[in-house]
């Protein structure tokens, strides 16, 4: 065991996770643990924008801006975090920018904004043009651009560390985080890090389901341990579901896209959006328009030998637009379904995209033990986090806002606190758990395979608990998910070596999906309504009467198979009453 | 070195389902963990697969189902995170972004598909090599905007023009493609290699960006620009299209005259 003392560690090294420490790194003396190499990270994979109401092109300001984020979360969204995040997105755009960030630009030589899915002007008119963005490229270039200024301000990286555990330290005060517990995958040594505050910034857990537009990697580490904790994770029930995913495969395709002007058509050519959405069509939010597409393939209008998908029609845009808005969606196109998108319309379905819930915090990004008590220490930002700024439904884009308004503020809020107070104790014996953990997964007590389990959880997902779901889907997916984790019991992996035993790893990120997988089914039974990314065919409508309330899940007792108690959090409301949802 | 070819089948219980339409592919691949080994050796796999499968679908099989030692970097599946570059049938790809398709002869006889590790960079388990001395090189060429003076309120303008004019090199992802099909990177490890350069090039040729003298000193070393022999591999690997030996060409021009 190795043993490591900072200031600061930061757990992930994606968007949220490098813009806390370009903060936290000029503060206090800071770690950032990533199992991957930060370059690597999902927040890459983003693609249409950001957006702030900068009003380069039209005019915008960020109380329209506030509105829809809150609207596009079916009234579920803590309204002052909304507020935070709009007001904040101006100065997380022009940062980037400073930062070296290459927008793409006005005429003038302004940041260039585009349209994207329910972000209006005045509440609700019509699309606006709000999305900062760099052709298709828009999370490749603020991963760069954050790693780029990690290097500048000289971050410390552990790459290719996998947390496993944090530390709890109780106190006269109640518990505090003193630190983190890492397996290290080049040597299969533990390390344990003392700190004084450490940040969650992991991401999300889309493995969960088979078609997906996430890495592989995105297995929900961060959210497990919370929960392997005994604190809450919240609103986990809310999964969105990306409209275009290349059918059959999932990989994303800008809203951008349709922000440019592409068209979702059905087998017969229809423009369907027009039915369920007459004023702002396509741009709907997500929400909406991929519970659209399912029912158009439901009732037979789905396109292609077995009417499974519908089309996705670029082709008006014109192959400069394509070239120079969209290359890599273009090109995506071309190298996986052999489709050309100037010439002719994509095949795509709905892929699980993004996490609504998470991690719940507050708006300093501290960790909540419950509706009204933090965990002082511990910070969490990102999709693993719930503020909640995203509520039922996040619109397109304000997830690279969230990680740099949200990153940026646990990122500062984690090194005052670690200025303003000395290392508590570490609990006695820090990598116990992690070492019984290790060996346990190396031992020989079964002979389950893990690609098995995975797969079949991935399917029942899929099948049981996607866009669409009922009393009955759900209780089969609470049953497959229930018997996996019981026959997790007994997996066995073949590599028993120390070096980069990424066996090892899949059996462990296997844990924390099916933990999670069970949390999102649990809270989508309870919740017998339909709102933003939930929706039950049994229970149609929104019922603010009994479920204008978050989720909150703790997990009862130890070992995978324990229980979970589910309780409820108010949203916080400021100026705006929830209304009927229409677009 | 010995280069063995036995055929493993797997021990690993029932495989999934063989997909209609499958063909069986033969996976050879460069297998060598110095935890237990002595030396490289060639493992080779019988894989049902589609047509549409990218080379990472054959190795997750590989790993999933026969042999769960195989060792591999890999994360977003289509070819943005630049986890898995690997020599494949020796020409260094993304396994997420080559689909077997494109690897089977005409005829479809051609069935064997090899894999290596890419080349000049400590292998530390099979297909998974030591990226730090690439990440040096990239950090040694003060990767970032460097800017003088005060900050505006608002954002720096750039033309459209100014814009485009480092498009290309903006869509590095460091995947190590470039510099690991260079032959100068090969035989001379302290070369910056062309992804260090490429990555000096979108600030160079960045019109809000101040440090061009400050990169163009360190790339004008011995180990910098000079180094490139123009032989294109580089260009040819790069997943992203970027024209790898153009901006290696431009920074040596702009050295050669002192302006960019």
């Amino acid at each position: 065991m190795q043993f490591h003392k900072y200031d600061v560690v930061i757990i992930g090294a994606g968007g949220a996770g490098m813009r806390a420490a370009i903060e936290s790194g000029q503060r206090a003396r800071t770690a950032v643990l990533t199992k991957l190499y930060p370059t690597r990270s999902h927040t890459g994979a983003a693609q249409g924008g950001m957006c702030a109401a900068l009003a380069n092109v039209e005019e915008d300001n960020w109380e329209w801006h506030t509105f829809d984020t809150i609207k596009g979360g079916d009234y579920l969204v803590d309204q002052d975090a909304a507020e935070i995040m709009a007001k904040e997105a101006i100065d997380a755009v022009l940062d980037l920018e400073k930062m070296g960030l290459p927008f793409n630009r006005t005429p003038e030589g302004r940041i260039d904004q585009r349209r994207f899915g329910g972000h209006t002007r005045n509440h609700g008119e019509a699309a606006v043009r709000r999305a900062c963005y760099a052709a298709d490229r828009t999370g490749h270039m603020i991963l760069q651009t954050l790693y780029q200024n990690c290097v500048k301000h000289g971050i410390e990286f552990f790459n290719e560390f996998y947390v496993l555990d944090i530390c709890l330290s109780e106190t006269e005060d109640g518990p505090v985080c003193t630190g983190a517990v890492a397996y290290e995958l080049a040597t299969g040594e533990i390390h344990v890090f003392q700190a004084k505050s450490v940040v969650f910034a992991t991401g999300g857990f889309g493995k969960v389901f088979k078609t997906t537009s996430n890495a592989h990697t995105l297995t929900g580490d961060g959210m497990g341990i919370v929960f392997r904790k005994g604190l809450p994770l919240e609103d986990m029930e809310f999964y969105q579901f990306h409209p275009t995913g290349l059918a059959g495969l999932g990989i994303l395709l800008t809203e951008g896209a349709r922000g440019e002007g592409a068209i979702l058509r059905n087998a017969s050519g229809e423009r369907f959006m027009e039915r369920y959405a007459p004023t702002i069509k396509d741009l709907a939010p997500r929400d909406i328009v991929a519970r659209s597409m399912a029912l158009e393939v439901l009732e037979g209008r789905g396109a292609g030998p077995n009417k499974d998908y519908v089309l996705l029609d670029c082709t008006h845009l014109g192959a400069e637009v394509l070239e120079t808005k969209l290359p890599d969606i273009t090109e995506f196109a071309r190298t996986y379904l052999a489709v050309d998108p100037v010439k002719e319309p994509v095949p795509v379905y709905p892929t699980a995209h993004y996490a609504m819930g998470g991690i719940p915090t507050n708006v300093h990004g501290e960790v909540l033990r419950d509706n009204d008590n933090v965990i002082p220490g511990l910070y969490a930002a990102g999709e693993c986090a719930c503020v909640s700024v995203h509520g039922a439904n996040r619109l397109g884009t304000n997830s690279l806002l969230d990680i740099n308004v949200f990153g940026r503020r646990a990122g500062i809020a984690a090194a005052e606190y670690a200025n303003a107070h000395e290392h508590v104790e570490l609990p006695e014996n820090p990598a116990a758990q992690v070492e019984a953990q290790v060996a346990l997964v190396l031992s020989e007590h079964g002979q389950e395979r893990v690609a098995d389990i995975r797969t079949e959880l991935q399917a029942t997902m899929d099948a049981n608990a996607s866009v669409y779901r009922t009393e009955d889907t759900l209780k089969t997916a609470l049953h497959d998910v229930q018997a996996l984790k019981e026959r997790y019991q007994r997996i066995t992996v073949q590599d028993k070596g120390k070096r980069f035993n990424t066996d090892l790893l899949e059996a462990v990120e296997l844990g924390f999906l099916l933990e999670l997988a069970e949390v999102l089914v649990v809270g989508a039974l309870a919740r017998k309504e339909s709102r933003g990314g939930h929706a039950r065919e049994d229970y149609p409508n929104r019922d603010d009467t009994n479920f204008m309330r978050h989720s909150m899940y703790y997990k009862q007792g130890e070992g995978l198979s324990a229980d979970i108690r589910l309780d409820y959090k108010p949203v916080t409301f400021t100026r705006y009453q929830p209304m009927e949802r229409k677009y | 070195m010995t280069a063995t070819a036995e055929v493993s089948t797997g021990s690993r219980g029932s495989q999934p389902p063989v997909p209609d339409g499958a063909i069986t592919v033969t996976l050879k691949v460069r297998r060598f963990n110095p935890e237990f080994d002595d030396e490289p050796r060639w493992d080779s796999f019988e894989i049902p697969a589609l047509a549409s499968d990218r080379v990472l679908n054959l190795l997750h099989y590989v790993k999933w189902y026969l042999d769960g030692t195989l060792t591999f970097r890999r994360s977003c599946a289509h070819g943005i995170c630049g986890s898995d570059a690997m020599r494949i049938n020796g020409v260094n790809r993304l396994a997420c972004k080559v689909l077997l398709k494109d690897l089977l002869s005409s005829g479809g006889k051609q069935t064997t598909i090899t894999v290596e590790p890419i080349k000049g960079l400590p292998v530390h388990k099979d297909l998974l090599v030591d990226m730090e001395p690439f990440f040096e090189a990239f950090r040694a060429v003060k990767p970032y905007l460097i800017t003088y003076g005060n900050e505006p309120t608002r954002e720096r303008v750039q033309s459209v023009a100014d814009r485009e004019r480092f498009d290309d090199t903006t869509k590095c992802i460091l995947c190590a493609c470039c510099t690991t099909s260079c032959p100068v990177y090969w035989t001379e490890g302290s070369y910056f290699g062309p992804a260090a350069i490429v990555n000096a090039h979108r600030f160079i040729f960045d019109s809000r960006d101040e440090g061009a003298e400050e990169r163009l000193d360190i790339l004008n070393d011995v180990d910098g620009v000079w180094r490139c022999r123009t032989t294109f591999n580089c260009t040819d690997a790069c997943p992203r299209g970027i024209q790898v030996t153009k901006a290696i060409q431009e920074v040596k021009r702009a050295l050669l005259f002192k302006r960019v």
